[in-house]
């Protein structure tokens, strides 16, 4: 009987922190990524990590932060978990200090905090506007000892095909097709753990990279794993529009003192500021973005007629700027060519995050045993908007918790041979590599890809309404079907790109349709989920958590009760600080 | 007046040992284009200047914001970042091609291992005890925590390496960027406790005795590292090192 090994999927934060925490307990790991792990999606977060330590003496505290995030989320995100990741963040960030992450310190040596959207405190821990970097390397660094060690194998430009599922509906490992050789080989695994990052992709232009496809999670939904609250899609505030990408601008610009305006009559309206006064430029995502739309579309006040608006630093310290906020400032003058110091930076929100992701239960098991799954592709902690730095914790938090279960499941389970699994599913997938690399016809993946994303964009982010939702999914059939007729410009079998692309858009079509049909089945308004049909919240009808489940005449929606147990739902208005602090501690 | 178009000569490759060969594109001009955005745009419509349909340049590129470290290449004979390497900055015909201090794997795409095992070799890491609740980290100045925030932005890109005259595809040199992080971890208090081991790792064959001083790598860092500081300060300590391992041995 050969050695157990868990396999890890994706080498960003929670995957790191998963294969961290598994190689801790004595098991060897063999880690995929689509990229070198150092080069994973959680080096562009920019503004900090949440962790409720109350160091400037402000009187906050985890029940605190779990209070803000759960009403960030507009009470859509199952509660245990959240006040277990809340309670946890003072020791995770300790965790990263000892690792050497490069934290901002005050004059006193320790760790500062500055302020994040949501909430009133200092609860956020920041190296620089480059914190994803900084945590991924401290974690990139632990891996490369456990790697040193003999523990942890990686294979970096590899791709997640598929899970091997038994007949019993287990998971017993991975198939997986190396991006240079292009063959697909089986991995055995006594637990798989898949942290693939979020689907900005399938938006085509959004704050994501390249890598953040959501292929994996959405080939995990087609075998069987459901897709929970894949509606909600978190649109950024302040976003540098381009043609290729729409680069972050942090929050902690504003969280540093930047002010949103527009000129109005000749002068600087700061439209955020007046319409809520307690926490200002500081609410949160949604409400911000939503604020924007108002003013750009509804009032016509987008600076020189264009769907943007100031993001203005020029009358903070530069010194202060630069060291709390440089790495961001730099990104702005790098692709637009002005100096943030000196010229108000002109921004518009773009697709950032999804809140939703594949099912999991409080141990981020997924509806597959054995199959596990952390970081931005689960669908945990976040509800309907997830407030800014806590996505980071949340990676963290999730790995943590997965690496001990799957340790736990990988002992626990007496399994028999896989007697050839293994190799019928490699074999399945290399023929569906080797027919994609036969398809001849007339369509482009690339332009069907970006056809995609602006249908995404126009109709499934911001504003939703039932009759466009319902002609983007007529539109997302329609691709499916065009997806057919295909035809491959490349033909080589070396490093070919466009073979594991055109696999990769059959993925985010079928995860796009989860999405868009999702929206509109969910007649209210919640947190980043906004219909102007529906302008309410419906508690009675809607405070439930959506399961997509896979078939082959598209998405079949259930609908579980969300645990609101620990916080009483109450209504959310940024307008005013008392329903915010409604905590009964 | 004929449309405005960008034109790239791209040096291709089909595999490693194929022969290289070069290919010209021509994309209509748009305002903000860069290196990776007219890439993408060659793979809507991967047709030569001379209208042959051909497979698109194959490139790596990820975040697009400089930070993943993916996408450099040389653009006009330069080693840079691809993604911020404007193309209204750029005089054309734009010239795109592997960098050479690694092994091509196909067109613009180079094997980078090298690197992640030089990171392995200086050990560079801090030993922590284990991933278990053990209070806060050791206090820092911000002095120290800003020099070394600027050492930690390393994006791994290779740059410094296709620029140093004492790298080479053979081996050698291990280069400015794996001396720069033994440096990071010999400034962390508790990394310094094991200071000596990446001095050791780094007082061998294609260690810091190997730099030749030509400075190339500092000019060609994306992220403007301090890398010559860096790697003085490394001399200083492997020699503070070899004399007491000769005194005190």
């Amino acid at each position: 009987m050969a050695e157990r090994r868990i396999i890890v999927v994706g080498g960003g934060l929670a995957g790191l922190m998963t294969t961290i925490k598994v190689a801790e307990a004595g098991l060897p790991v063999d880690l995929f990524s689509v990229v070198p792990v150092k080069r994973s999606h959680s080096v562009c977060a920019q503004g900090g990590i949440n962790a409720a330590v109350n160091w400037k003496g402000e009187g906050d505290s985890p029940a605190r932060h779990f209070d803000d995030t759960i009403y960030g989320g507009d009470f859509l995100a199952d509660q245990p978990p959240v006040k277990a990741m809340c309670e946890a963040g003072p020791s995770i960030i300790f965790l990263l200090d000892r690792m050497g992450v490069t934290f901002n310190r005050t004059p006193e040596g320790l760790l500062d905090f500055r302020r994040f959207g949501g909430t009133l405190f200092h609860r956020t821990a920041f190296a620089g506007a480059t914190t994803g970097q900084q945590l991924l390397y401290a974690l990139d660094e632990q891996v490369r000892r456990h790697e040193a060690a003999g523990l942890v194998r990686k294979f970096e430009t590899w791709e997640f095909c598929s899970a091997v599922i038994d007949e019993a509906g287990r998971c017993r490992g991975i198939t997986a097709l190396d991006l240079r050789a292009m063959e697909v080989h089986p991995f055995a695994g006594a637990a798989v753990m898949l942290a693939t990052g979020g689907p900005g992709i399938v938006f085509g232009r959004s704050t994501n990279s390249q890598v953040n496809t959501g292929s994996a999670a959405s080939a995990a939904y087609q075998q069987g794993a459901h897709y929970a609250n894949g509606e909600f899609i978190q649109v950024h505030p302040t976003a540098i529009p381009g043609p290729d990408k729409l680069r972050l601008v942090s929050e902690s610009v504003r969280g540093e003192g930047g002010r949103i305006w527009v000129p109005r009559d000749g002068k600087p309206w700061y439209f955020l500021e007046e319409w809520y006064p307690a926490y200002g430029n500081l609410v949160p995502r949604d409400i911000a973005t939503r604020a924007i739309f108002r003013v750009v579309f509804e009032l016509g006040l987008g600076v020189d007629g264009q769907p943007m608006v100031y993001l203005d630093v020029s009358h903070l310290d530069p010194r202060m700027l630069e060291r709390k906020v440089g790495g961001v400032l730099e990104i702005y003058e790098k692709f637009v060519g002005e100096d943030p110091k000196k010229l108000p930076m002109k921004i518009f929100p773009g697709m950032h995050y999804s809140m939703g992701g594949l099912w999991v239960d409080y141990r981020h098991m997924t509806s597959i045993p054995g199959l596990f799954a952390a970081g931005e592709v689960d669908h945990q902690y976040h509800g309907a908007n997830r407030l800014g730095a806590n996505s980071l914790l949340s990676c963290l938090y999730g790995g943590q918790v997965a690496g001990p279960a799957m340790v736990a499941h990988a002992r626990d389970q007496a399994v028999p041979e896989a007697n050839g699994l293994l190799e019928r599913e490699a074999k399945r997938q290399a023929d569906q590599y080797a027919r994609i690399l036969r398809m001849d016809g007339s369509e482009n993946a690339y332009a069907l890809a970006r056809e995609m994303g602006e249908w995404m964009t126009a109709n499934v982010t911001v504003i939703r309404e039932n009759a466009k939702l319902q002609a983007t999914d007529d539109k997302l059939r329609e691709l499916k079907d065009r997806w057919g007729r295909i035809g491959l410009a490349d033909r080589g079998r070396w490093a070919n790109h466009e073979v594991s692309f055109v696999k990769q858009l059959w993925n985010m079509l079928d995860l796009a349709r989860v999405m868009t049909l999702g929206a509109l089945r969910r007649d209210e308004s919640r947190g980043a989920h906004y219909k102007p049909d529906f302008p309410e919240r419906d508690d009675v009808h809607w405070l439930k958590t959506t399961k997509a489940g896979w078939t082959s005449d598209g998405p079949e929606f259930s609908y579980d009760p969300v645990d609101v147990s620990l916080i009483p739902p109450r209504p959310r208005k940024y307008e005013v600080v008392a329903a915010a602090g409604g905590l009964g501690d | 007046m004929t449309e405005r178009s960008i034109e790239l000569r791209v040096k291709r490759q089909t595999g490693p040992d194929a022969e290289p060969y070069w290919q010209t594109f021509r994309i209509p001009w748009r305002p903000q284009h860069n290196v990776v955005s007219a890439l993408m745009e060659i793979r809507l419509h991967p047709v030569t200047a001379e209208g042959e349909r051909v497979p698109p340049p194959a490139w790596e590129a990820s975040c697009l914001e400089e930070v993943c470290g993916s996408c450099a290449m040389l653009v006009n004979g330069r080693a840079r970042m691809a993604c911020t390497a404007l193309v209204d900055k750029l005089d054309q015909p734009i010239t795109l091609a592997p960098m050479t201090k690694f092994p091509v794997v196909r067109d613009l795409i180079v094997d980078r291992r090298r690197m992640f095992r030089a990171l392995q070799q200086i050990e560079g890491w801090i030993p922590i005890d284990g991933t278990y609740d053990l209070g806060p980290g050791p206090r820092i100045s911000p002095e120290r925590q800003e020099f070394m925030y600027r050492l930690d932005q390393c994006i791994t890109c290779g740059c410094c390496l296709e620029v140093c005259p004492q790298v080479s595809q053979e081996g050698g040199f291990i280069g400015a960027a794996a001396i720069a992080q033994a440096l990071l971890f010999n400034l962390h208090p508790t990394g310094e406790m094991n200071k000596d081991e990446r001095l050791d790792a780094l007082m061998g064959p294609g260690g810091i005795a190997d730099c030749g001083n030509a400075q190339n790598c500092v000019e060609a860092c994306p992220k403007d590292i301090p890398l010559t500081h860096a790697i003085g300060e490394i001399g200083r300590q492997t020699t503070g090192k070899w004399l007491r391992d000769i005194f005190f041995r």
